[in-house]
């Protein structure tokens, strides 16, 4: 491996513009954990197979492991910690793994509720098949998946409500 | 931190064509969900990039003057399902898209990356075959279109010439207008896997519904390379919708394809598979073309 090769990028990170200099082989998730703290994005296989280390990037999922930091320059990036709201409050669909027990280890859950926060997000109703279909990027070794569908319903079911289509 | 000697980063198809020439070995990379995996595996470890992946004029699906579906060689696959040109002409391209691996990798992967990197269970190929695409390439001396079965040239291996990059993916009008097609991908789980076999049929109908006019097939898996089985498609030309017809074209189909026995599957179970695949893909697009069964 040759010297450092650093590059200045710009990109908005959990509705922060933020400025760094970043080694051009680092993948986003090597960026997000090492030079920015972010530890909820987890790395798991590192092949962009287990999903834990899911991100939004532009309101898309993506596998952080398999992706260049330096490609985020001038793109949005939301991880976990950018649930939180300004009183440090948890999101609803983290309380939501958390009412069905969805979590047990808890390595693949960042990257479920990143997933999760997706999904929502489109405002659309999904059947537990198509809930399952979207989420067939992470997985968990843990619950065996019930748990973790229950929660996500459950918050999609609790937005929906509150945006007025119940 | 992949184990990288030197990324050179194009900013645009020129950047890229000058890239090439100036760095001849150095690996196009576009979404890397193949070759950064590669990298972290240590077969392509040390290796010189050139990344095209930010040259978002290779974006996107537009439609020609002439009707042709042009799509940008860097759309990601979850766009391309998403895409409304796709969705109302070529649904299956978007179907096939939306059957690789897992959401993560959809928004990543490129359509330009799955037919370069020359596999044959790429979920993508097997219809951009089956519907006669055209490969865009850009070089130093302009643009070169290659029909996508000549541009496969063997296991891992196409037709891309050191100062070209791919920069589309064109199907002309006649290829998709009156095809209804299907595809089906045979694998052991139902996300997250790579294709044992996969089929991607279309057919278009006579204008009572009760003939075939034409039909195309394209095999992911049953060679080196995505591969058409001709003898299919000639075996059901002028033939009624019917059940003998459909029999007939499984049965032209295995007299093309050549499997191997890997670790996914044996020889005799991919051969056993494919016929079934190519019923199924060809009752299906039979059905969604309208077809009149008799």
């Amino acid at each position: 491996m040759s010297e450092k090769q650093f590059k200045t990028i710009n990109f908005t990170l959990n509705g922060k513009r933020v400025s760094t200099s970043v080694d051009v082989r680092e993948s986003l998730s090597d960026m997000l954990r090492d030079d920015f703290g972010l530890t909820s994005v987890k790395k798991g296989c590192e092949v962009g197979e287990c999903g834990a280390c899911t991100v939004l990037v532009n309101g898309e999922v993506f596998a952080s492991c398999i992706f260049l930091a330096i490609w985020v320059d001038g793109k949005d990036v939301l991880t976990v910690e950018g649930l939180v709201d300004v009183d440090g409050n948890i999101s609803d669909i983290q309380q939501a793994f958390i009412d069905e027990t969805a979590v047990q280890c808890g390595f693949c859950t960042p990257g479920f509720i990143m997933s999760a926060e997706h999904l929502l997000r489109t405002g659309k109703r999904y059947t537990r098949d198509e809930l399952r279909k979207e989420l067939s990027g992470n997985m968990c070794r843990c619950t065996g998946y019930q748990n973790i569908i229950n929660a996500v319903e459950k918050a999609m079911n609790a937005r929906l409500a509150k945006a007025g289509k119940e | 931190m992949y184990d990288i000697n030197h990324i050179y980063e194009a900013k645009s198809v020129e950047d890229a064509v000058r890239l090439r020439m100036e760095q001849p070995q150095a690996t196009i990379i576009a979404g890397g969900s193949d070759l950064l995996i590669s990298i972290r595996a240590g077969d392509l470890a040390g290796c010189d990039l050139i990344s095209i992946y930010m040259i978002d004029e290779l974006r996107g699906v537009s439609l020609d003057d002439d009707g042709t579906i042009r799509i940008g060689s860097l759309t990601s696959f979850a766009a391309l399902t998403k895409d409304d040109i796709i969705q109302k002409h070529v649904p299956v391209l978007g179907e096939a898209a939306d059957k690789v691996g897992g959401p993560q990798i959809r928004n990543i992967g490129t359509i330009g990356g799955n037919t370069c990197n020359g596999v044959t269970s790429a979920d993508t190929a097997s219809t951009l075959m089956a519907y006669d695409a055209i490969i865009e390439l850009t070089g130093s001396e302009g643009k070169r279109l290659v029909p996508i079965e000549e541009f496969y040239l063997g296991a891992k291996k196409v037709d891309l010439r050191p100062d070209e990059i791919q920069t589309a993916i064109l199907i002309r009008p006649e290829s998709y207008q009156g095809y209804e097609g299907y595809y089906y991908k045979y694998a052991m789980r139902g996300a997250m896997d790579i294709a044992t076999s996969g089929c991607s049929v279309n057919v278009k109908l006579s204008e009572d519904k009760k003939t075939i006019v034409d039909a195309r097939i394209c095999y992911g898996v049953a060679g080196p390379i995505p591969m058409r089985t001709r003898s299919a498609e000639q075996a059901v030309k002028g033939l009624p919708v019917s059940k003998e017809t459909v029999e007939a074209f499984a049965a032209g189909a295995l007299q093309d394809v050549n499997p191997r026995t890997s670790w996914r599957a044996t020889k005799e179970f991919r051969l056993h598979i494919q016929g079934e695949l190519a019923r199924r893909c060809l009752t299906e697009s039979i059905n969604r073309a309208g077809g009149v069964w008799s």
